[in-house]
């Protein structure tokens, strides 16, 4: 079975970097690019979801499970910020009728 | 298996660059679940089959579909869309392009990574993980779930219509 990690190692980890970093500067340039609350949650999955696919490619690349776990709770920690996140835009939607981020200018300053 | 690497890579970012550029929100989620689909074959190929199981049915399956509903509770379509100007707009692209760079700059030397465990073709299934989860990290583990519980109470007292007082 020593032929299964030599196939995970064909693709070099710096493409798993260099895969990562687009994805998230895509996102954050998509934070700063768009005005829509909730695309700019999505936004944020994206990101974490890149940092997951590093972890991920660590772990398998050291043969260490802890990386995976840490996916793990990462993945429940998006799940809880996107039950809360969307709750305050249901509730901003009710009271600005408006999705748009611009409306909560008051929290800049 | 290369091959598919750089399809999936493809397609990965290819769904990002729409999810931020579509003009309409369902457009951007149906995006962003094949981006998550693409994520997903990364960790197949990487031997992590019980993330990619938990990240289909957490993601794909749970948080996109509130996100769509979300969008169809609110009746959000492009027309209600808005919009930042032009100079925001290259002002982000170029924000994003220079953290881009900053990063690819900082690891253009490489890395040395040699593996801290002896071979094992089995570190991502489920039972690996499973005795990782529940040996080392079990008090995190029972913490996530307190988090999940406040999360849920947080989201329906948010949610909750307030009586009108003012």
């Amino acid at each position: 079975m020593e032929t299964f990690n030599s196939v995970i190692r064909q693709v070099p980890l710096e493409h798993y970097l260099i895969l990562s970093f687009f994805l998230f500067s895509i996102g954050l340039a998509g934070v700063l690019f768009r005005r829509n609350t909730i695309i700019i949650l999505m936004c944020l999955e994206l990101m974490f979801n890149s940092v997951n696919l590093l972890l991920t490619a660590f772990s398998a690349h050291h043969n260490d499970p802890g990386g995976q776990v840490f996916v793990f709770f990462i993945m429940l920690v998006a799940a809880a910020e996107v039950t809360v996140g969307l709750a305050i835009l249901v509730m901003m939607k009710r009271n600005v009728d408006s999705v748009d981020i611009n409306q909560l200018n008051r929290l800049k300053w | 298996m290369q091959y598919l690497f750089y399809f999936f890579a493809a397609i990965s970012i290819i769904s990002a660059l729409m999810v931020v550029s579509a003009r309409s929100p369902i457009n951007s989620v149906i995006a962003l679940i094949v981006c998550f689909l693409s994520i997903a074959g990364h960790y197949i190929l990487l031997n992590a089959q019980f993330l990619a199981v938990v990240h289909i049915i957490v993601y794909t399956g749970a948080i996109m579909v509130l996100f769509l509903f979300v969008i169809m509770l609110l009746n959000l379509n492009q027309r209600t869309e808005p919009q930042k100007k032009l100079m925001t707009r290259i002002a982000a692209v170029v924000a994003g392009g220079a953290f881009l760079l900053t990063l690819l700059g900082a690891t253009r030397q490489g890395l040395q990574i040699a593996a801290v465990n002896p071979e094992d073709a089995s570190v991502g299934l489920v039972g690996h993980v499973g005795m990782a989860l529940f040996k080392d990290y079990l008090l995190p583990f029972e913490v996530s779930s307190v988090l999940f519980l406040s999360a849920m109470v947080g989201a329906m007292m948010l949610g909750k219509k307030e009586k009108a007082t003012a």
